[in-house]
């Protein structure tokens, strides 16, 4: 079984449609992961309210690293977005400041590239629920590209 | 590291906290952890490990075989965390106050992935904890690097279920 993920890289930048690319990595179909293009252009991350996705039960609470895995995938598809490169951006650092309880609701996610260098790219990234003026936690990362 | 992990056999630290209880929080009090079918290798006050076993479910980077970096975030929350619960002196609610991951090399999908916490100083509110991720033939060429903090006490919520078992009492 062969992938042609730098075609479906090239088509999601192409068409403004990341959806081929996500079904392709096992682990977005695992968390259930969406992307729609918000009004001005960006791409927002959907993570679905799912049971398997619960790190605290009597709370109950979404995973923290849950919570991480969707700021990291905002950054992922944002760099797929708008950067010239066609293999997936490989992550060097992540640090996740949890701000908030994550409750097992829909969860959205939208990252800022904050310096795009040739080799290095500096990523922030935040996920809130019902209020983007709440969110309940954000990450700086950085990835290798190329 | 002196004390490694015996690949040949899950092993218990007979003089830590009961394993039992880590496993029962994982199992009872972690649907996520139960969903990436982490296992427990071994518990003591001095350290945690866990097990995450090959899933192709949790693979990233299919082209060269790798994990996803949000799983290896997962699992290295999740023994940071049983690392607390392990040095507390009673059992109460935590929150991860920040993480800081550093992916050191590539998590190859298909071997197993384990990880080891250790709380290394524990205030009244705060406990800070260093983990690492690697494979368990190779414990010394670390896949990550961690460091986080949680807060403790951070909700009246005991972290089990009612009625579950633990040293001591039942939660």
């Amino acid at each position: 079984m062969t992938i042609d993920l730098e075609a479906l890289i090239r088509a999601a930048r192409e068409h403004r449609d990341i959806s081929g690319f996500l079904q392709a990595i096992p682990y977005f179909r695992f968390l259930g992961l969406s992307v729609r293009e918000d009004a001005d252009g960006t791409p927002l991350c959907v993570l679905p309210a799912d049971p398997k996705l619960i790190g605290n039960a009597r709370l109950p609470a979404l995973h923290g690293g849950v919570v991480g895995a969707l700021l990291e995938s905002a950054a992922i598809v944002q760099l797929i977005w708008s950067a010239e490169t066609d293999v997936i951006p490989k992550i060097i650092d992540l640090q996740v400041d949890y701000l908030r309880s994550a409750r097992p609701v829909e969860t959205f996610a939208r990252a800022i590239i904050t310096k795009h260098g040739r080799r290095i790219a500096n990523v922030r990234a935040e996920a809130w629920q019902e209020d983007p003026a709440r969110p309940v936690a954000a990450a700086h990362a950085h990835f290798l590209l190329g | 590291m002196s004390e490694q992990p015996d690949i040949s056999a899950p092993q218990i630290d007979p003089e830590g906290v009961d394993p039992k209880v880590v496993e029962a929080m994982i199992v009872a009090g972690i649907p996520h952890c139960a969903a990436l079918g982490v296992k427990v290798i071994s518990v003591s006050r001095k350290a945690v490990t866990l097990a995450l076993p090959y899933n192709p479910d949790l693979v990233g980077d299919p082209v060269h075989g790798v994990l996803h970096g949000g799983v290896v975030t997962s699992l290295v929350d999740t023994v940071c965390g049983m690392a607390v619960f392990t040095a507390l002196a009673k059992l109460q609610a935590i929150a991860t106050l920040d993480l800081r991951i550093d992916y050191l090399k590539p998590a190859v999908a298909q071997k197993e992935l384990y990880a080891t916490a250790e709380c290394y100083k524990l205030t009244r509110s705060i406990a800070f904890v260093r983990a690492r991720a690697y494979h368990p033939e190779a414990p010394d060429d670390l896949v990550a690097s961690c460091v986080a903090a949680f807060m403790i006490g951070s909700s009246d919520k005991p972290p089990l279920p009612k009625g579950t078992k633990v040293p001591g009492g039942v939660a």
